[in-house]
């Protein structure tokens, strides 16, 4: 395209309108006297008249009523009409993005100034912000800390006018071989570690031998795709290794794939294949059954799975059309660097990830867990971004993203550790719905591979191999071409071409797709070629600029692409849906060649082959240590991390101590209100929402799960939720089996039926080079055997993320705790049964399920009043043989209509729980501790409020229904009691017995849950 | 008995994202919703001669780069208002939820003609009113009471009853604030253009008088930052579960005014397409 010069456009609030993107800035900053005016900076390149500039500026560019709009040549000041007569500002800060940046508005403003005035323009946006009361210093530090990245962002000290844009140029072919054949160990690893291979020493003497078997050395683009292929990332080979445990044994039950050794050791063969998916495949009935902990060996095999662990997602049925599918991703390297494009591009690719699900699926719901560092740790290591400018960076990005693309996000949590603080973790979860005949997709030889969506750039090379890193302060400097921002738009116009292809009158357009994430191109089609090969014109490809090598072409993982197996007679139907949805489409190769090779050409010359088999199977797999050290592990897990102690003391003077304490535990930030986040989300997109993630009177309650109805006129629902026990850390198994119990007392509260409970499981892990992380790893993948099989709940897919630690400058290394993210779907039978948590009216009976007790260890009480400081109290245990059968009971009753309202006890124990039923629902309650179950023991009145013993729940019932209620519960023999009465007083009271121990009233309750989470 | 509904146009575009919940709400009032996408029906503006109803959904339409809807509004000015005008003329109602509002209001179809009645210009006129970002800068979901003017004449919220407090519809969006001159104002309350307003102490982004949706000078063009067509269902209220079940027996908030517009549509039949068969009675 031919540039004549470039035209600087300029649009801000007009006189007396507000503006309020640069009144955010202020209030952000809250520096009192600041005050801040933001405008648009538009930079086009082009031919353009004075003609066409005003008609840009007045039809495009600016609003008629509340803008103000003016246009700058470099030279020859010919200027638009309107001009600021405002004060001038002491200082003026630009922003823009660095080249190469995906700049989705610039695209946008393209492309409808070609159809505006015909011409092919050269558009690239920035922002201006005018400053008064602070120095032109000030305001530069003000910017870059609240409204710049300089990983993705250039910031200027006066409004930039360039001459021309950067471009780069035409690349000229030569293939670059890497002569690995003669390196000695010590040269192998320095190759891994600068050409970002991130390889062990064991996989690069894989490589050197097969090469040497060959006899040749690889092509740079060869050892790239074997890098990418054999990453953490993609390959999952710490959880797919051999691993050899000591320590103390979970149980004495026997686990598929472990052989017990007699030095009291246990060999497992694949981690991952011998418990979490074992699991599934028992309950499927595909393998034979082991006994176990609440095991029902005489159980009927599930046959509602219908695809696990083998596709982007997994899928189980829905009803007799639709089958659902639920795929959970990490996305926490890249959002440590650059969150809100980290967090965008996490549901991204996750969104993805369903749509290239079999024949593909409709995207229906998001969920979002974010891990971050307490609010108020200001001071952060060199390298780490403040936690607050994290998350709401992330919460930022998921709007973005999932607001635009219309699929609602409405179930997750936020968790908060300082030691988070230099790997935050950002969970993204996507689930859609498809039609039962479309749930797996296939490659046949001669079908062209077809790439369809965003196009290929230079951002976001060696996000695989840069995920399985661990992290130091200079990560954020040597990756930054592994952070992206992503442009939803064309993921939405991919989207729709795709399910337009999918139910076209003809049939399915192609034979199976799948999407373009890690790895890219190199991932996708090595996949779906994985049996067939497939021979791949890399210069075909569409392209953001000139001059990317082949190599680059290969491996980006540029967001938004597809790869489709298109059989060739269908290519102009495929090719018309796509122009009618302004997809671009190109045709990479063919899938299928004579030797099953991979071949990779640039112009019609070979620049790669890669044999299919020693990609996929070349893997090195060591024998791995796991040394469990229950001690170092306790001691790790000590509460917020490295900051001193401060005891209790009542905020509020007029408060007792279990006054203040149940206040506390309210406004603690794990159980405060996320309304600020739930709120910028558009959880009701698409109109299915049934239990939204806000409940009860002025929706101020927080849902225990969210409940959509995902097929128009049908009553039938899923309900979606998730369970994090990250306070158990200390003992991973402890954990594991609390994170599954809630997730699925979150669902039966809302009313799905617990005999239809898929789970998803996601670790993220610090290193597991360390053997005590790696047996803190295996007694996390026990519990998800263990708990799954007991709860006949089957794993359906998985992800983990590991090297999750920092390094600092100083060299301290600072390790996440191991985080086990559990989501969850299920059906709910009729969704006039929904149930919410916020109590009806006054006049109910409260019923406690479950037993409680007094072991305090990883509860929020400890973590408020400082008590397990040391992490020296015993800590809950999920019982296997009890928990599933108390889900069923509750579950029936609730399915029965015998339940008002039903919440489940988690942190902060019944006094939040109870706390969180009344102000939601605006209805008192009376309730006396001494009532509840505890198998008989005398329990301190602490215990009583605050133990967080898992497989609780707090269920309201109608007077005349309790004596049935309670006859049920009684048949089941599941511990149970009517511990007090829902009020017509605006008041929770707490006693024991006669004695009253706390009387709140529900407007503090309400104001300490609000204000904790604002 | 037989009844073939009038038909509806629901437009796509790359970035629309509420068709499939005003396509689901058409068909519950009665109506027989059919979407569209926008490069076909520029390609072939006539095409929307063949509806009795239109609607312009919500979502991010191109992004809603630059500005909620510009590039729409833009598109649709150049291409297809000529013949919206045209079904404007003969009768058919059109709504416009949410980013339909801001692509209605930057194509010049809202407010509409300011001399009144059906003198449309030939060309769309540039916008007299805005929806600029919330005073929050924040996008917001939130459901709010609702107000509907006595005397407004938009067809689809005249004679609504608004008095029970389950008549609350859902907001979702970045960029709803209404803004235009005190003399704008006066003149669309003259008209009685006004076809909605947030009850004052839920006008949480900030619009001028509380506006929340407006109407051309025929009332037939309904412009508004709410979502009625994600309230057709009684499960979709907030607090269904609250709300007992005798009292869950009424049409929905949102569905009464789709409802509205498919009755006035079987009444008036300047526009009428549809053929209903063996109606003995409307």
């Amino acid at each position: 395209m031919s540039l004549g010069e470039i035209v600087r456009f300029e649009v801000r609030a007009g006189h007396g309108e507000r503006d309020p993107r640069g009144e955010a800035l202020a209030r952000s900053v809250g520096v009192a006297g600041l005050r801040v005016a933001h405008s648009s900076v538009y930079l086009v390149g082009g031919t353009l008249s004075a003609a066409a500039c005003n008609r840009l500026a007045r039809e495009l560019l600016a609003d008629p009523v509340t803008q103000t709009w003016e246009w700058k040549r470099l030279r020859g000041a010919q200027s638009g009409p309107a001009s600021s007569n405002k004060l001038a500002p002491d200082a003026i800060i630009e922003v823009h993005p660095l080249p190469g940046v995906m700049d989705p508005a610039a695209q946008s403003v393209e492309a409808a100034a070609k159809a505006l005035l015909g011409d092919d323009l050269e558009v690239r946006t920035g922002a201006r912000f005018d400053f008064w009361g602070v120095s032109q210093r000030d305001a530069r530090s003000i910017v870059e800390q609240h409204a710049a990245n300089p990983v993705i962002h250039a910031v200027f000290d006066e409004p930039h006018h360039p001459e021309a844009f950067p471009h780069g140029s035409a690349y000229g072919l030569h293939i670059r071989e890497v002569p690995i054949r003669e390196l000695n160990p010590t040269q192998l690893d320095t190759l891994s570690r600068d050409a970002h291979l991130f390889l062990s020493q064991e996989e690069m003497h894989a490589i050197q031998r097969e090469y040497r078997r060959l006899g040749r050395d690889p092509r740079e683009i060869e050892l790239e795709t074997i890098a990418q292929t054999w990453s953490e990332h993609c390959v999952h080979k710490t959880l797919k290794s051999t691993i050899c445990y000591s320590g103390e044994p979970c149980g004495t039950h026997a686990r598929p794939g472990h052989e017990g050794q007699q030095s009291g050791r246990v060999m497992i063969n694949n981690l991952l294949k011998s418990t979490v998916a074992a699991a599934t495949h028992e309950l499927m009935g595909t393998i034979p059954q082991c006994a176990g902990p609440g095991v029902d060996l005489d159980a009927p095999a599930i046959d509602w799975c219908l695809s696990v662990f083998g596709d982007n997602s997994g899928v189980v049925a829905f009803d007799e059309q639709h089958a659902v599918c639920f795929k959970v991703e990490t996305h926490n390297h890249p959002s440590a660097i650059e969150p809100y494009g980290g967090a965008a591009t996490g549901i991204g690719g996750c969104i993805r990830d369903i749509v290239g699900t079999g024949q593909g699926a409709k995207p229906i719901a998001s969920t979002d867990v974010f891990c971050v560092a307490n609010g108020d740790l200001t001071k952060v290591p060199r390298g780490c971004i403040a936690p607050t400018r994290i998350l709401s960076q992330v919460v930022s990005g998921i709007r973005d993203y999932g607001n635009r693309m219309g699929i609602p996000t409405l179930n997750g949590a936020v968790w908060f550790d300082d030691r988070y603080v230099g790997n935050p973790l950002v969970y993204a979860g996507c689930i859609g719905i498809m039609p039962r005949n479309r749930t797996h997709g296939s490659v046949a030889a001669g079908d062209v591979i077809v790439a369809i969506g965003g196009r290929t750039g230079r951002d976001g090379i060696h996000g695989a191999t840069f995920s399985s890193a661990e992290l130091t302060d200079t990560h954020a400097d040597e990756f930054s071409h592994a952070v992206q921002i992503g442009n939803a738009i064309t993921e939405k116009v991919a989207l729709d071409a795709i399910l337009a292809a999918r139910d076209h009158a003809q049939g399915c357009l192609y034979h199976g797709l799948t999407d373009c994430g890690a790895g890219g191109f190199s991932s996708a089609v090595g996949e779906m070629g994985s049996s067939l090969g497939a021979e791949v014109h890399l210069d075909r490809a569409p392209v953001k600029y000139a001059g990317l090598t082949p190599t680059e072409i290969w491996i980006s993982e540029a967001q938004e692409r597809f790869v489709l197996a298109v059989p060739q007679g269908n290519i102009e139907a495929l090719r018309a849906i796509c122009d009618e949805h302004s997809v671009e489409m190109c045709e990479l190769g063919t899938f299928g060649t004579p030797d099953q090779n991979i071949v990779l050409r640039w112009h019609g010359t070979e620049v790669g082959r890669l044999d299919v088999k020693f990609l996929h199977a070349g893997i090195p797999s060591p024998i791995r240590e796991a040394v469990w050290d229950a001690a170092w592990s306790r001691d790790n897990a000590k509460f917020a991390g490295s900051r001193a102690f401060q005891p209790f003391q009542p905020a509020d003077s007029q408060l007792n101590m279990m006054e203040a304490v149940v206040c506390a535990l309210l406004a603690h930030p794990n159980i405060a209100s996320k309304a600020w986040i739930i709120r910028q989300y558009d959880h009701e997109v698409q109109g299915t929402s049934v239990v939204k993630p806000l409940v009860g009177t002025g929706q101020g309650g927080p849902s225990d799960a969210a409940v959509i109805a995902p097929v128009a006129a049908s009553s039938r629902g899923l309900a979606i939720a998730n369970g994090l026990a990250t306070g158990l850390a200390s003992d991973p198994y402890i954990m594991g089996l609390a994170a599954i119990d809630e997730c699925i007392r979150n669902l039966v509260c809302v009313g799905a039926d617990p005999s239809r409970i898929a789970i998803l499981d996601n670790f993220s892990w610090p290193s597991c080079k360390d053997a005590r992380n790696m047996a803190a790893l295996v007694r996390a993948a026990w519990a998800c055997y263990d708990a799954a099989k007991a709860f006949r709940a089957p794993f359906i897919s998985g992800k983990d993320s590991l090297n999750n630690q920092f390094v600092t400058e100083d060299g301290v290394t600072i390790q996440i705790p191991p985080t086990l993210l559990i989501s969850g779907f299920a059906p709910v039978n009729d969704i006039a049964r929904a149930c919410t948590m916020d109590f009806k009216h006054a006049g109910s009976k409260i019923i406690l399920v479950g037993t409680t007790s007094d072991r305090l260890g990883g509860s929020h009480f400890a973590l408020v009043t400082g008590l397990d400081d040391a992490g020296s109290l015993e800590m809950p245990i999920v019982d296997l043989t009890r928990a599933p059968k108390t889900a069923h009971v509750v579950a029936r009753a609730i399915a029965a209509g015998w339940v008002r309202s039903a919440h489940d006890c988690s942190e902060g124990g019944i006094a939040v729980a109870l706390a969180e039923m009344a102000f939601a629902g605006g209805v008192g309650a009376q309730v006396d501790l001494a009532s509840m179950p505890t198998g008989g023991r005398q329990l301190e009145a602490n215990a009583l409020a605050f133990a967080e013993d898992p497989s609780r729940y707090i269920l309201e019932v109608e007077s005349s229904d309790v004596a049935r209620v309670c006859a049920h519960f009684e048949a089941a023999a599941i511990p149970h009691a009517v511990i007090g009465t829902t009020t017509e007083l605006d008041q929770l009271r707490l006693a024991h017995k006669d004695k009253s121990l706390a009387a709140l009233s529900l407007a503090q309750l309400r104001s300490s849950w609000s204000t904790g989470g604002a | 008995m037989t009844l073939t509904g009038p038909k509806a146009l629901v437009i796509t575009a790359p970035g629309i994202n509420c068709d499939s919940e005003l396509c689901a709400a058409f068909h519950a009032a009665g109506a027989q919703p059919q979407s569209e996408l926008l490069q076909r029906l520029m390609r072939t503006p006539s095409l929307v001669d063949q509806f009795d109803l239109i609607g312009l959904p919500g979502g991010f339409s191109f992004g809603d780069d630059i500005a909620a809807g510009r590039i729409m509004g833009a598109l649709m000015a150049r291409s297809m208002y000529p013949a919206l005008r045209e079904a404007v003329l003969r009768g058919v109602p059109m709504i416009c939820p949410c980013n339909g509002f801001q692509i209605a209001v930057q194509a010049g179809l809202l407010p509409g003609p300011s001399g009144g009645g059906e003198q449309w210009p030939e060309l769309a006129a540039p916008a007299s009113v805005a929806l600029a970002p919330n005073a929050s800068a924040r996008f917001a979901d939130c459901w709010t009471k609702i107000e509907v003017p006595r005397d407004t004449v938009c067809i689809w919220t005249k004679d609504l009853r608004i008095d029970a407090p389950d008549d609350v519809l859902p907001s979702a969006h970045g960029e709803g604030r209404f803004v235009a001159s005190p003399h704008v104002v006066e003149r669309l309350e003259a008209g009685g253009q006004i076809a909605i307003r947030y009850a004052s102490s839920d006008n949480f982004n900030g619009s001028t008088g509380a506006i929340a949706g407006v109407c051309d000078p025929s009332g037939l063009i309904f412009g508004l930052m709410p979502h009625p067509e994600r309230y057709t269902r009684w499960t979709q209220h907030p607090q269904w579960t609250r709300i007992d079940a005798g009292v869950r027996t009424h049409d929905p908030l949102g569905l009464r005014i789709f409802r509205n517009a498919v009755r006035w549509v079987r009444g008036d039949r300047r526009g009428a397409h549809f053929e209903e068969l063996g109606a003995s009675a409307l």
